[in-house]
């Protein structure tokens, strides 16, 4: 739930995290189409660049403190700097934010072919546990050990969350994905609090289905998961919603919102493309779609309805497409047609 | 080092578990086929179930066809069907697999001339580890509300599976090994299992090697299939990755697949569906099992059944006439495995 509030413009206060590389490129994109549909949006850049702080990384104070306030951010992709103890800064932002879930769309792009050319999913991941837990060790020598952790109160908040999403986008149906068959207690757990969960939304449909069948359903035909929200735990979700994610022809058009217990941060899948940065190339297309799903987020869907469609007719019109699909046009010049699109 | 079974009176006796779902229908099909072909393998049939049927104790056929492994080396088998129920037992197709130690599984992913789906040009093999990672089976519960399960990774079982990958491609003249895991994350356990592969993959100059994280690999195997080699990866990955890979060229009931182990080996189909959904139709398409049978008859030194069979197959598929339903076709199990009789006749 959106606990934001609108300003004395009356427009909505959001924090953008550019980004690095490509990142100020692609943010200047979003920035001129929002105006361009005038969106009810006033942009507060904020820096991210880590610090360390008593030996650990954080975020400077300023980014958090705007990000507390506007409850809602968009962020570009970020480099993380190697070595100096850093640990990655996505990392930091879902700790700093306890971003627990994590939802991913593919959706075919319509100028750009790929032997799959009728994928619309819908994937929430649980974002703070699992095999993420980061506990492991070596029991003796050559023997390790590491632990999927599933607690009732992480399974019960993502799922709660993916049957309001899925009513929130009217796909009224949610499978959870597990592997209850061999990791019957953990996987076991998360499948029972799915099923105690959905009988507090009866107009949701629900149903499971093996990790297994996923994959070959998915692969198979993805449109029979067309009408679906799917929800599953954390290296499940990861690990799938990159296999979608390759139906549509790469993470250069994938979209993706960290959802919170208050704040939200909106971001573009991909990374910096350090060998494009500056140079006027970059696909702003996934940074764009994850600003769509961020005001889907904060209740403006006449606003996400209208640009999407002209991002989607520019894409499918085909003339103004950057190189990664094939096409000539600079950053700049697909920019200008979603524009005139919307005018 | 795998071992070669001794026959008694020009005969081999083969384990035969048809297991659940569709496992009657396709072994009776592998059954049919054998016969006609006078393949000289009898069949020691065990009808183990994981379906809770109350005549017969399932502990009793399940330790039954284990000791019939134990004793015949070779078997050939569908899948048995686990209950998720919490309280329900184990899985038997995992519990067979570590009871025997049959450690390496193996998954041929192949276009089949002739039909055609949406990537051509795979050829891949999935070898993956079947005994320890995910799969180990210890779980608890610490405080009602928060579960704890055990991934195992050992030195000595990521030794076993990246020394049989490498000699697995050495044996089918393959020419790259990729070893899939996630060491970014699970940085001891698939650490450990990254960090063996490489160390063993020094004994093998000839052959390329490379690493990938299983989500990319994930994503590249939908895009971009046809840069994969031979592939070997702890329990879960194989299991995610055998099943895009089926998807990738026409489904589970075309991948045959082996579990091999020092002393046994047991045959079936690579991406272990039961097919419950279509039990009794006469609507299963038999080529899985009895691909996995043909790779049976070859491990036994039977190549020229072997031979006849898989060409038979591989013929009745490019021809295209007979078709079961998975494959877009009209034609029953029955009619499938007919047209291969008929074009056995022919070879
Ligand atoms: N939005 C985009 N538009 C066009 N090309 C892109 C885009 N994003 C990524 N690419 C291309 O995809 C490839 C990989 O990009 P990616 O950003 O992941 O690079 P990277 O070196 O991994 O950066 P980072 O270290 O930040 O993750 C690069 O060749 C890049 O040019
Ligand atoms: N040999 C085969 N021929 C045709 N279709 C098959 C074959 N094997 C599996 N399938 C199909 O693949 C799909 C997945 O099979 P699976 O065995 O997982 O189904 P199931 O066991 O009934 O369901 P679940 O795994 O959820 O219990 C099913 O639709 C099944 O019919
Ligand atoms: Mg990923
Ligand atoms: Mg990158």
């Amino acid at each position: 739930k959106f606990l934001g509030q609108k300003n004395a413009n009356g427009n909505y206060t959001v924090t953008f995290i550019e980004g690095d590389g490509i990142g100020p490129e692609i943010s200047r994109s979003v920035k001129q189409i929002f105006a361009a549909a005038k969106a009810p949006i006033e942009w507060e850049t904020a820096d991210v660049t880590p610090i360390l702080k008593d030996g650990k990384t954080t975020i400077p104070e300023e980014a958090i403190k705007s990000i507390k306030k506007n409850y809602v951010a968009l962020k570009g992709p970020l480099a993380t700097p190697i070595g100096k103890g850093h640990v990655s800064l996505n990392l930091t932002l879902r700790r700093t934010f306890n971003l627990f879930a994590n939802v991913r769309p593919c959706r075919s792009v319509p100028g750009y072919k790929t032997p799959y050319d009728d994928v619309d999913t819908v994937l929430i991941r649980e974002n703070t546990e699992g095999e993420y837990s980061g506990i492991e060790h070596e029991v003796v020598d050559g023997v390790v050990q590491s632990i999927k952790l599933i607690t009732k109160k992480a399974s019960e908040r993502v799922l709660r969350f993916g049957f309001q999403y899925a009513q929130s986008i009217n796909k009224k149906h949610i499978r959870v994905v597990h592997k209850a068959t061999i990791m019957k207690m953990s996987d076991g757990l998360f499948v029972s609090i799915a099923r105690d969960v959905a009988k507090d939304f009866p107009d949701v449909k629900f149903d499971t289905e093996l990790l297994d069948n996923t994959c070959l359903k998915m692969v198979t035909d993805p449109k029979m998961y067309s009408d679906i929200v799917l929800v599953m735990p954390n290296l499940y979700g990861d690990i799938v919603s990159d296999m979608c994610a390759g139906l549509i022809g790469g993470l250069g058009l994938t979209p993706s919102a960290n959802i919170g217990d208050e704040c939200s941060i909106f971001e573009a899948v991909h990374g910096s493309a350090p060998d494009i940065a500056g140079q006027d190339k970059a696909n702003p297309t996934a940074l764009l779609l994850s600003s769509m799903m961020m005001l889907q987020h904060m209740g403006l869907n006449e606003y996400a309805e209208k640009i999407s469609k002209a991002i989607m007719d520019t894409l499918a019109e085909g003339k103004a497409l950057t190189g990664d699909l094939g096409g000539k046009a600079s950053t700049t010049e697909y920019t200008n047609a979603i524009i005139s699109k919307l005018q | 080092d795998i071992f070669k079974p001794t026959k008694f009176g020009g005969r081999y006796v083969v384990t035969l578990i048809p297991g659940d779902g569709i496992g009657a229908e396709v072994s009776e099909s592998v059954k049919t086929i054998f016969k006609q072909d006078l393949v000289p393998v009898d069949w020691e049939q065990i009808d183990v179930t994981g379906l809770q049927t109350g005549t017969v104790d399932p502990e009793v056929l399940f330790r039954e066809s284990v000791n019939s492994l134990k004793r015949n080396k070779v078997g050939l088998k569908g899948i048995l069907y686990t209950p998720v129920e919490r309280s329900g037992h184990q899985s038997w197709n995992v519990a067979l697999r570590q009871e025997l130690d049959i450690y390496a599984s193996v998954v041929m992913i192949k276009n089949m001339p002739g039909y055609q789906t949406r990537h051509s040009n795979v050829d891949m093999c999935i070898i993956r580890e079947n005994t320890e990672g995910e799969y180990s089976g210890l779980e608890h519960q610490s405080v009602p509300g928060v579960v704890e399960s055990l991934k195992i990774v050992t030195k000595m079982k990521s030794e076993r599976i990246a020394k049989f990958a490498f000699s697995f491609a050495t044996a089918n003249s393959r020419k790259k090994v990729t070893c899939i895991h996630k060491a970014n994350i699970m940085k001891l356990a698939d650490g450990l299992f990254r960090r063996t592969f490489h160390e063993v993959s020094k004994q093998y100059p000839q052959l390329e090697v490379n690493d990938m994280i299983v989500d990319n690999a994930s994503m590249q195997a939908v895009s971009k299939p046809q840069q994969f080699d031979v592939l070997v990866m702890p329990n879960l990955y194989g299991s995610i990755l055998s099943n895009i890979g089926a998807a990738l060229v026409g489904g589970p009931g075309l991948i045959p697949g082996a579990n091999m182990g020092r002393e046994h080996v047991v045959f079936e189909p690579g991406c272990r569906h039961v097919g419950l959904d279509i039990q009794g139709r006469d609507q299963a398409n038999p080529t899985a099992m009895i691909l996995s049978a043909t790779m049976m008859l070859r491990h036994l030194g039977l190549d020229d059944h072997a031979t006849r069979i898989s060409k038979a197959v591989y013929e009745v598929i490019a021809d295209g006439k007979v078709r079961t339903k998975d494959m877009g076709g009209n034609n029953s199990t029955h009619d499938f495995t007919n047209a291969i009789l008929h074009k056995m006749e022919t070879l």
